[in-house]
């Protein structure tokens, strides 16, 4: 078996879970997408090297998902656990899966390493722009077989 | 007022609809996507209505269908790696030949003005020219290892054998035979684009393309050919000069452009759901020209964009697809 690039990554704590308030099942109410609900979304794909989330990882975190509801455009940024990481377009690929699977289709999604933490963050970010490619990975059985094992906890 | 006129709205495939074709004769268009199947629409009393279904062609996304100038045959490219070429001969379509060489995805595929050739290209980075060698043989010309990245898009000149590619590489070239020695050679190399080059378009003289990427701009570029006026200087036999560039029109991704052979108009595709059609200036310089948005059609799809075409036959026809697995056919009205 292939050695993790990374093999004993930081491991931290999971936030906890969002709290149910009483507006949230007020079925009246015209309830947006928050940055919360977009991170609930992807926090807990697991790393395609470790038994972890992304979360536990930092991978993905709160601060790093921008929403914009009235623009229907969602922006993540994701933090490779080394700058070398050669998972990074799987864990980016994984993430925009959950989110084109899990999202109302008028969102826009981008998906981008967060600057400077990666040697080929544009190659990867130009990659994961790059909707034909995505089309044509996901036809490819294997590598949607490893990403559904990624989403699969989700 | 300009405007683009909704004529019909099809629910046309499942999934991702990305690529239309219109027959030669503006009455039939073909259109293909993500289901893996080729649908020709023909123009009834009622509209446009699927005619005929190609199925079982291809084992993966059919990308891009284009119709031979002389309309009997239809070509098809795929990511499952094969180009296949469909004709009526027998009185229904059928797949004649494949066309097999492309180590993975092909991406694009055109037909020469003459009908003789055909291009395809890929995932793999080459351009292959293919030539039509007799009955549903087709012999390998060329293969063009110009690109050093995925390429999009092919394209013949409307008159010409010259043919141009658009690329991951963020650049177009120009291929031509060489009369001498009959090979294919890439003889420019267009560069100005900052990011992947999605769709390229000549308009009708053939001396002047337009191409969309996703750095979210329009270029025009132009042919100078040795001891021009303007006296720019020219390597080889002619040179490609970026002479106009459209910024802070679109928002997101360029998928298509198509510049229109009767009226002129340039139509683009975006990935923010919006149809533009530009319109050169009267009084534009051939040399700095300008172009003016006339049209923005919001929300002509509730999703990306992928293609435009216009109708071949001057109608002012326009047809587009979407990843909402719509097809539209528009008018375009300048009143």
């Amino acid at each position: 078996m292939k050695v993790a690039d990374n093999v004993n990554p930081n491991v931290y704590e999971k936030g906890s879970l969002r709290e149910v308030t009483k507006s949230d099942l007020d079925e009246e109410l015209k309830d947006d997408f928050d940055q919360r609900e977009i991170f609930d979304i992807i926090r807990n794909i697991s790393d395609p090297e470790h038994p972890l989330t992304l979360e536990e990882l930092r991978v993905v975190e709160e601060s790093n998902v921008i929403i914009d509801n009235e623009n229907n455009l969602v922006h993540v940024y994701f933090t490779p656990t080394i700058p070398h990481c050669s998972m990074a377009t799987l864990i980016g690929l994984s993430i925009r899966v959950q989110l084109l699977r899990a999202l109302p289709s008028r969102f826009k999604v981008t998906v981008e390493v967060t600057e400077g933490t990666h040697v080929s963050e544009h190659a990867v970010n130009k990659q994961l722009a790059d909707k034909e490619r995505i089309a044509a990975a996901l036809e490819n059985n294997n590598l949607v077989q490893i990403i559904n094992q990624c989403v699969r906890s989700v | 007022m300009a405007k683009l006129e909704l004529l019909q709205s099809i629910n046309a495939h499942k999934g991702i609809v990305w690529n239309v074709s219109w027959h030669p004769n503006g009455n039939i268009f073909a259109s293909c996507g993500e289901d893996k199947v080729i649908n020709l629409w023909s123009k009834e009393n009622q509209g446009w209505a699927v005619k005929t279904m190609l199925v079982d062609g291809h084992q993966r996304t059919i990308r891009e269908v284009a119709w031979s100038p002389c309309g009997n045959f239809l070509a098809s490219a795929s990511f499952d790696g094969t180009t296949a070429i469909w004709d009526k001969k027998s009185g229904q379509f059928e797949c004649n030949a494949t066309l097999e060489g492309h180590e993975n995805e092909v991406k694009s595929v055109a037909w020469s003005p003459s009908g003789q050739l055909l291009a395809t290209c890929g995932r793999d980075k080459s351009v292959w020219v293919w030539e039509v060698a007799g009955d549903d043989e087709y012999v390998c010309e060329a293969v063009l290892n110009a690109h050093n990245q995925d390429v999009k898009k092919v394209v013949w000149h409307p008159s010409l054998e010259v043919l141009a590619s658009a690329s991951y590489d963020n650049t177009v070239k120009i291929y031509k035979e060489d009369q001498l020695d009959s090979d294919w050679n890439c003889v420019a190399t267009l560069e100005s684009h900052e990011t992947t080059v999605w769709s390229l378009t000549f308009d009708k003289t053939g001396e002047r393309l337009a191409t969309c990427s996703a750095d979210n701009t329009v270029k025009i570029w132009k042919e100078y050919k040795p001891n021009n006026e303007l006296g720019v200087s020219v390597s080889k036999e002619s040179s490609w000069k970026c002479i106009c560039t459209l910024s802070g029109y679109h928002t997101r991704t360029i998928y298509d452009i198509a510049w229109c052979h009767h009226s002129g108009l340039i139509a683009t595709a975006s990935g923010d759901d919006i149809i533009r059609i530009f319109k050169e200036a009267e009084d534009s310089d051939q040399d700095a020209p300008t172009f003016d948005l006339i049209c923005k059609k919001y929300d002509a799809h509730s999703q990306d964009v992928n293609c435009v075409k216009w109708n071949p036959t001057a109608n002012n026809e326009l047809v587009s697809c979407s990843d909402d697995g719509q097809i539209k056919i528009w008018k375009f009205l300048d009143e």
